[in-house]
């Protein structure tokens, strides 16, 4: 399928989300869809699936002019769409959720799953998107479930796919797979209209890359486009891809973990035996899979899970089952892995959030009263250090975007005089220039002579900023290597194998 | 209605006053902005006209009088304008009765005005609705500071309960001089509401228990400590086989602002309710305590993470809620019967009840408290002047009552009814939602 979005607006209030955007998606085309957070991506997206009604500019499907107006008709001319939060029914199983609201019938309105599950069986071996259709969604892994997704779509006989960020929730491995499926759907004939901010992904699989900010195009780049041009396209100035560190000067050891067994919401082990040592002016990296223990490793370190055996000591001080208010108090920063849950009160005032964990310590309350006269002052001074963008100080957090939003956490974390700094994921889902920004200001803590733990399953990002790399595989750490090991030998740590295999 | 605040007023769009012209129109223009946007006190004060005009239409639909006069116009169209009289002169009886029960008659307020006789009854109204307002602002001020922290106080009656009968104990069966009888008295009821409160406060932090339910379920067990202490020595009134306790010393009680001589019954207790709304603004407002309070009502897990201790907030809201329940309970009995009896704030009536809806109303921040308190004692107060003057049952004033906090508790029913446009402040933060990727 053809489509052609000609001059389409859309404007919220005095808010104008997208500029008269043009942009053709031939068939069997990918199209990459380049924007940062914010840039108006999802607007368009939902403009072209009949979510929202453009102000202006007209939506072409083969040449005609075709207004979308909702969308059930969007699925009827061809559009499918892919969300980057799963409309899926966790307790049915894969056939259900494919047919759901379009079930085949057999007598007495009875479903044919039987039909059902051919029909994936067949979609599945046309397109090489291998899936159990009597699997049930919540026990598969987020990759498969993303499958059904587009099943689902390609079942509605979609020509034309929008995948939203789909990218955000997969591992490296299931990434690779996700492009394969790209590639097939596109020889296919099947046209892709494929959103990121990613680069890298942009430049592996994309036809045509539009790039667009604030709203409008910014221009179109061959996949050839260097990243760095990409980047400065899509966020509008030049960006500095690699952090900049000062040489690797390691001093003593800070953080010292023994043996640690952590247990799950679950009950199961997550964390198996984990040691590692953290110095001086140095970034640990620990890679991994997302759910190979990483999360209850760090709530163990920061005192919000209990620790089963082992031990973390600080300094030389034993930080173990420390209550979170200790653990902070003994100069542990953290920055959460989900922060809206975890970091911020979204409806509370920036000011509040940043010292939402030292409301007691002076300047900010005497004798159990605040000082919000220092409260402010702190948050102006942050505001400014940190760059945060933000309309005023007494703005709740949730008015700003993801990347000030993290902004908050790190300069509240790098502004009280910690120790060590703990980071889970600190860039997951921020946009180039944010993610710029966080790296710097911790590169920056390195080289001031601290030591962190950086958690990420971000390759590129444990690449960039851990002076050594522990990866950790089913709540052991399968290795701990040189930042100059090569990504393949890191994907094998990654999938279990230890050193020794993996020849590092 | 609509009309009149109707949107083509100010150009399509445009949330921020305009910027030109001359100051007066920029004046305006904001104001407008102000005043047609959905800010909290807006709603508040469009729910409460919507809750009048829904006991308006129900005044018009059960009054026999006007439903006779609409019923005429189906036989000949010319008694229109008499239905629509007699309409209005219901209606408006009944609300006038309402406003000269509960604040002033104006009339009344005249003649005390230029004869200085009669202030007594002239006062009494208002009086009435400060006398009622003045637990209820206590209590719901309590249920509020529980609800900023995410925690559902269901049990506030009973928490009155026992800090009236714990006061009421004190103030009876203690006798010493007042300087030490009163504070002892208030402190008795603090006491007799925390220890009520801690029950729920501390089975929620230690073992999960719902606090819905151990609050909901521990009125009942209050209620009938109150029938057992009321109907057993040493508690009972001596030589009383009814369902009454002792009475307190009049060291103890709470005194009427203007005198006995007076008749006016609004007491001390004022300056309770005052001192409460002081400590309230202070604790949620001003101290690292409350802040924690709201940390952790707002988000509970980054209150984890900040290193709140979630038990001990628990713990100790609870105890300053029931404290709160039970002060309000105490300083009922102490400014009006001095003494409690087995009715005491039984059923829904209690102020424990209408204090969830008050705290709701008033947005649990204490200065909305006290006005939504002294608007539904005011409701209550007239209401039975309304019933006793033109016949409309109380009932009616607890119909418009549910009926403001049905609109404030639906926002989005009321800016779609008047078309307001987002507040200000809030549409920054609309505008960076959802949009984008």
């Amino acid at each position: 399928m053809q489509l052609e979005l000609r001059g389409i607006t859309k404007r919220f209030g005095s808010f104008t989300a997208n500029d008269r955007i043009s942009l053709k998606v031939e068939p069997g085309q990918i199209h990459s869809l380049l924007g940062e957070n914010g840039a108006g991506k999802s607007t368009l997206m939902n403009v072209l699936f009949g979510l929202l009604r453009p102000d202006e500019g007209e939506i072409f499907i083969d040449g005609v002019v075709t207004p979308i107006n909702d969308s059930g008709e969007a699925v009827r001319r061809g559009i499918g769409m892919v969300h980057q939060h799963f409309m899926l029914v966790p307790v049915f199983t894969v056939a259900e959720n494919v047919v759901l609201g379009f079930e085949p019938k057999k007598s007495f309105d009875r479903i044919d799953y039987r039909a059902a599950a051919a029909d994936i069986r067949r979609l599945s071996q046309e397109f090489r998107l291998d899936v159990d259709p009597d699997a049930v969604i919540e026990n598969l892994p987020v990759g498969l479930q993303q499958r059904v997704e587009i099943l689902k779509a390609l079942s509605h006989d979609a020509e034309l796919l929008i995948l939203d960020e789909p990218t955000a929730v997969l591992t490296p491995q299931e990434i690779d797979a996700l492009m394969e499926i790209m590639r097939s759907l596109a020889a296919a004939g099947k046209s892709i209209l494929f959103i990121t901010h990613k680069l890298k992904e942009v430049k592996a699989i994309a036809d045509v890359i539009t790039v667009i900010r604030h709203g409008q195009v910014v221009g179109t780049a061959e996949p050839s486009a260097s990243e760095s041009e990409l980047a400065s396209l899509m966020v509008g100035r030049d960006v500095q891809l690699t952090v900049k560190k000062s040489a690797y000067d390691p001093g003593d050891e800070v953080l010292e973990v023994r043996d640690l067994v952590v247990l799950d919401d679950r009950g199961l082990v997550a964390v198996n035996g984990v040691s590692l040592d953290v110095r001086a002016g140095e970034v640990l990296a620990l890679a991994g899979v997302q759910g190979n223990g990483q999360t209850e490793f760090v709530e163990a370190l920061v005192g919000m899970r209990p620790v089963v055996s082992g031990t973390i000591t600080l300094q030389g001080r034993d930080i173990t089952n420390l209550s979170p208010r200790d653990a902070l108090d003994a100069g542990l920063g953290h920055i959460p892995e989900d922060r809206q849950r975890d970091g911020l009160v979204l409806s509370m005032s920036v000011a509040d959030n940043l010292v939402l964990n030292t409301p007691r310590r002076a300047p900010f309350a005497r004798r159990g009263t605040r000082n919000l006269a220092a409260v402010k002052e702190n948050a102006e001074r942050l505001v400014r250090e940190f760059d945060i963008r933000t309309t005023s100080i007494e703005a709740p957090a949730s008015s700003l975007s993801g990347g000030n939003q993290q902004k908050v956490i790190v300069a509240r974390e790098l502004s009280r005089n910690i120790e060590f700094l703990v980071a889970s994921q600190p860039t997951r889902g921020l946009d180039v220039g944010s993610i710029e920004y966080v790296h710097r200001q911790i590169i920056e803590h390195r080289n001031r002579g601290n030591g962190s733990l950086i958690v990420s399953s971000e390759l590129d990002e444990v690449l960039a900023l851990g002076d050594r790399i522990a990866v950790m595989f089913e709540g052991r750490i399968s290795g701990v290597v040189d930042p100059t090991t090569s990504r393949e030998d890191i994907g094998l740590l990654m999938a279990g194998h230890t050193t020794e295999v993996a020849g590092v | 209605m609509s009309d009149v605040i109707a949107d083509d007023a100010v150009p399509q769009g445009s949330d921020e006053p305009v910027d030109e012209g001359p100051f007066w129109t920029r004046r305006t223009s904001a104001l407008w902005v102000r005043y047609t946007s959905s800010s909290p006190i807006v709603i508040a004060a469009l729910a409460l006209f919507l809750g009048l005009v829904f006991g308006a239409i129900i005044i018009a639909a059960t009054t026999p009088a006007v439903l006779d006069a609409w019923r005429s116009i189906f036989h000949h169209w010319s008694g229109l304008p008499v239905a629509i009289k007699i309409t209005f002169d219901n209606v408006g009886a009944a609300y006038r009765a309402i406003f000269t029960g509960s604040v002033v008659d104006p009339q009344g307020f005249w003649h005390s005005l230029t004869t200085g006789k009669g202030w007594p009854n002239t006062l009494t109204p208002i009086s009435e609705t400060f006398t009622y307002a003045t637990p209820l602002v206590i209590v719901s001020i309590g249920v509020g500071i529980a609800f900023q922290t995410g925690l559902f106080n269901i049990g506030a009656n009973g928490q009155a309960v026992i800090g009236g009968i714990a006061g009421a104990a004190i103030g009876s069966m203690l006798h010493m001089p007042t300087i030490l009888h009163l504070p002892l008295t208030l402190l008795g009821g603090i006491a007799g509401g925390m220890l009520c409160g801690a029950v729920p406060g501390l089975l929620k932090a230690y073992t999960g228990a719902h606090e819905v339910i151990v609050t909901l379920m521990f009125n009942y067990v209050t209620y009938a400590f109150l029938l057992y202490a009321v109907l057993s020595t040493p508690f009972q009134q001596p030589g009383q086989s009814n369902d009454i306790g002792r009475t307190m010393d009049p060291s103890a009680i709470l005194a009427p602002l203007f005198g006995v001589k007076s008749g006016l019954r609004v007491s001390y207790g004022v300056f309770v309710a005052v001192a409460v709304v002081a400590f309230a603004w202070w604790l949620l407002n001003r101290s690292s305590m409350g802040f924690d309070f709201r940390v952790t009502g707002a988000n509970p897990a980054a209150a984890r993470a900040s290193g709140i201790n979630g038990r001990r907030v628990i713990v100790v809201v609870f105890l300053i809620s029931g404290g709160l329940a039970g002060l309000a309970g105490l300083v009922q009995v102490a400014s009006t019967t001095h003494y409690v009896d087995g009715g005491f704030l039984i059923g829904n009536a209690g102020i424990g009840f209408t204090a969830i809806t008050v705290a709701l109303l008033g947005r649990n921040r204490p200065m909305g408290i006290v006005w939504a308190a002294l608007l539904f004692a005011a409701l209550g107060v007239g209401g039975r002047n309304m019933q006793a003057s033109t016949g409309i049952p109380l009932d009616l004033a607890t119909v418009i009552q549910s009926a403001i906090v049905l609109f404030v508790a639906t926002p989005v029913l009321v800016k779609e009814i008047f078309r307001l446009r987002a507040a200000p402040t809030t549409s920054v933060q609309l505008a960076t939602k959802g949009w984008g990727s």
